[in-house]
């Protein structure tokens, strides 16, 4: 027992410190199901009118890949919700997965830990502490999404499993993050690689949802978020499969247990090794140290993008294997045709991939104010560079990053897609036409982190609530029929859908010139500002 | 004789606090100027000013003929800085961030990059995360040292090294010396600094309260002295020059203007030392010393902000 002591002392010191977080993020995530479901409710009055629309949604690839299917059409429920079901999963899971490495390797990392480590803190007490907060967290999320949406009005048995699918994502994905918190020295590699667990996980869960009948479904029951999906809430309500994820956390935590009694505080698994005595003959400019620091980055997202864009064309050349009743099909019919659906999937999926990329613009950015704030900036910013190389060093690694994986996606999703139609020329182009006019809202959200670097520093991970809110109007905003001004706040509202739909060059100039203001604006406050 | 830096009046606020509040500083060409002040007391503040990091809200700074906020970039290529707290990136070795640093300045000489290594004793193959603060202290130093540069900027370069290191770094400065360098170092341990340093300035509360050679400053040192005795001792309280004295038996605890410790230990010795422990005074002490006597004796005790 001695290895667990001053467990409850941690766990009163993360309360303490995430005394706001934790409850926002509570609140958030229940606002957000009971939302949508109360105006599900009201736009989907009677039976019928939900069957049509979740029979348009099952035959739709680019919504059942992105969120799933419903898997019975009159439930209404299941049609409020589905789009929160998997994808909310994935969402708590990141939630439980940052709340577990905040709490074991970024307190390591910064030697926080070895300060506590000296009162009496057993070895496993910083790990259970971390597992505990988070999991409490996850279960509260759970249990008051599920209240509230009985409040709303939807079946008591069904809210509870919707709760349970959340419960059962976020669960998994802490006990995946106290392992992975264990691998690496530093807290950033960990949350790198939590994410990528996620991102496959959501890829499998898609590929399992996408499968043609009886080819790839087994693909939903690799990963966390596909057996979070396979509770299947509102529809058959599968409690038992929630044991899944508890079973895959106690091998976790066991796991990660291990692994600690065999390493010291502060190191990973990996041992590092001596690198080079002298710099490369190339590491000889702000621009140079920047791609040092953010190419290990850059390579990994490129090769999740490459995939995700072959997964994508692959499912997009599919798309008439993809429903095979006789009702989907004039549905499909009626929805413009094959072509059609395909583009639109292709277009929709590109969007995505905008969202994930500006993901990475946003972190890349970001990194300006870690250098500043660990006072990594001071240093090199009293040598002979001015302030504006050093500060477009980072942002021009932002900007032609997003460019790459956006355009490696494109690439990814043409190539596999011409592949499968044999016919590479006529598939590959449009594509990364499509992919290119994802850029300039991308760069828009990568200029507001500078514009806020400059102006107001200490704000400048709003970037993530502006970036969060744009997400959320895109992909909830017309369920509640906001006025068109509303939806028209997010600079992806304004990208062209590529491929199936015109090219305009308006919006794309006038986004690109706003992204150009914002960054002017940004560098030049920054140069008239302080330091530090 | 020039000035390499000359601040006056310079004023900086963060809100509400005032962390210089009218700083005079003077810092001839080829000098080792030894920037002293207790912790907080405006001394890093007053780098990042030199260094154009911030900007002054008030008052004149001339740093190497030049304005430091506007000229940053070109005078910077003729400086070397050296931070209090040195962060390294984790996953660069010392190596690469010595030679990183140094070709961002305009170059460094590859012989005393090697020398250096050498002489601090430190590995660069290493990764940034897995060196301890000393060794984080010595890549900066290393960087610094070996840039061919006019002037030094160095604060609190010696607070992670151990002793050995630090008499490194007195040779190393006393190099520069010999090289015409000018070298602006801080500290808020004068004993640590007052054998290399030319002139000292003191910085109190965001005002330079002192400034001149060591010489002028002698006044301001005093040792304490700790003996044990073979006989209780006589005549102290009378000898000029000893202050809160404290004898219980045969234990004497005394301090001592600089001036006067010749006759005072003889006095000691005249009963015949058993043990003796002579320090001087941390920075702190003195301040409270010399200044509470001021303001007590001069002037009521004003709110200073």
């Amino acid at each position: 027992m001695k290895d667990f002591a001053g467990t409850k002392t941690l766990v009163r010191l993360a309360l303490r410190r995430d005394r706001v977080l934790i409850p926002l993020w509570i609140v958030v995530f229940a606002g957000m199901a009971a939302s949508s479901a109360q105006a599900s409710i009201e736009l989907y009055p009677d039976v019928q009118s939900r069957v049509e629309a979740a029979e348009t949604a099952n035959s739709s690839p680019a919504l059942v890949s992105l969120y799933g299917r419903i898997w019975d059409p009159t439930s209404l429920g299941e049609l409020s919700l589905f789009k929160l079901t998997s994808f909310g999963a994935l969402l708590v899971g990141l939630l439980a997965a940052m709340l577990v490495v905040r709490h074991t390797r970024t307190e390591e990392e910064t030697g926080r830990l070895e300060l506590l480590s000296a009162g009496v803190i057993g070895r496993y007490a910083a790990v259970t502490a971390a597992l505990l907060v988070s999991g409490l967290t996850v279960v509260l999320v759970g249990l008051l999404t599920a209240l509230s949406l009985i409040g709303v009005g939807l079946p008591a048995a069904g809210s509870l499993a919707f709760g349970l699918t959340w419960i059962s994502g976020g669960l998994a994905f802490a006990g995946i993050a106290a392992v992975i918190a264990q691998l690496t020295e530093g807290a950033r590699t960990a949350n790198g690689l939590v994410a990528i667990v996620l991102g496959i996980s959501y890829v499998l869960r898609a590929l399992g949802d996408s499968a043609a009948d009886g080819s790839t479904q087994w693909a939903s029951w690799l990963t966390p978020i596909g057996w979070a999906q396979q509770i299947r809430p509102f529809a058959s309500d599968r409690f038992a499969v929630a044991l899944l994820p508890l079973a895959l956390l106690a091998v976790l935590v066991f796991a990660a247990f291990a692994l600690l009694r065999r390493r010291d505080v502060g190191a990973g698994l990996v041992r590092p090794r001596p690198g080079p005595a002298v710099a490369a003959a190339w590491l000889r400019s702000p621009l140079a140290l920047a791609w040092r620091l953010q190419r290990g980055a850059l390579y990994g997202w490129t090769f999740a993008f490459l995939l995700l864009g072959f997964l994508v064309g692959n499912i997009a050349s599919n798309v008439d294997g993809f429903v095979s009743s006789e009702s989907a099909k004039e549905m499909i019919q009626k929805l413009g045709g094959v072509q059609e659906i395909t583009d639109a999937f292709l277009s929709t999926e590109m969007g995505v991939m905008g969202l994930l990329a500006s993901a990475f613009g946003i972190q890349a950015a970001l990194r300006l104010r870690s250098e500043e704030t660990a006072l990594r900036a001071e240093p090199l910013l009293a040598t002979g560079i001015t302030r504006t190389s050093w500060l477009a060093s980072h942002v021009v690694m932002a900007l032609s990053g997003t460019g790459i994986l956006i355009l490696a996606g494109g690439l990814g999703s043409g190539i596999s897609s011409g592949a499968e139609l044999g016919n590479m020329g006529r598939q590959v182009p449009p594509m990364l036409a499509a992919a290119a006019v994802q850029l300039p809202a991308i760069w828009i959200v990568t200029a507001l982190v500078v514009l806020l670097f400059g102006l107001a520093p200490k704000l400048v991970t709003g970037a993530w609530v502006l970036f969060g809110f744009f997400l959320l109007i895109g992909q909830f905003g017309p369920l509640f029929d906001p006025p068109d001004a509303v939806m028209d706040i997010s600079p992806y509202a304004h990208t062209p859908r590529l491929p199936g739909s015109d090219f305009s060059a308006t919006p794309v100039i006038w986004l690109t010139a706003t992204a150009a203001v914002l960054l002017l604006t940004g560098a030049t406050t920054f140069r008239r500002r302080d330091i530090g | 004789m020039t000035s390499a830096i000359v601040v006056s009046g310079l004023h900086k606020s963060y809100g509400s606090t005032h962390a210089l509040d009218g700083l005079d500083l003077d810092v001839a060409t080829g000098e080792v100027h030894g920037f002293l002040g207790p912790n907080g007391a405006g001394k890093s503040t007053t780098i990042r000013v030199l260094l154009g990091l911030l900007k002054g809200d008030e008052g004149d700074v001339s740093l190497l003929g030049g304005d430091p906020w506007r000229d940053a970039a070109t005078l910077h290529r003729r400086l070397a800085y050296v931070p209090g707290d040195v962060n390294l990136w984790p996953n660069l070795t010392g190596g690469e961030v010595i030679d990183l640093l140094g070709r961002l300045r305009g170059g460094l000489d590859p012989k005393k990059r090697d020398d250096l290594l050498r002489r601090f004793d430190l590995d660069p193959t290493k990764k940034g995360r897995t060196y301890s603060k000393g060794n984080r202290q010595k890549v900066a130093l290393v960087a610094a040292l070996a840039s061919d540069v006019e002037l030094l900027i160095l604060d609190e370069p010696t607070s992670g090294l151990d002793p050995l290191m630090e008499e490194v770094f007195r040779q190393c400065i006393e190099d520069e010396r010999q090289r015409d360098r000018t070298v602006l170092l801080s500290s808020h341990i004068l004993s640590k600094v007052e054998a290399l340093c030319d002139r000292i300035s003191i910085i109190r509360k965001g005002k330079v309260v002192e400034t001149g050679t060591l010489a002028d400053l002698r006044h301001l040192t005093r040792t304490s002295i700790q003996a044990e005795l073979a006989a209780s001792p006589n005549g102290l309280a009378q000898l000029p020059g000893v202050h809160a004295l404290d004898v219980q038996g045969n234990r004497v605890r005394c301090e001592v203007d600089t001036a006067q410790l010749d006759a005072v230990m003889r006095q000691l010795s005249a009963s015949g030392i058993r043990s003796l422990v002579a320090q001087p005074p941390t920075l702190e002490e003195l301040f409270l010393r010399h200044y509470e006597d001021d303001t007590i004796a001069s002037e009521p005790e004003v709110a200073v902000r």
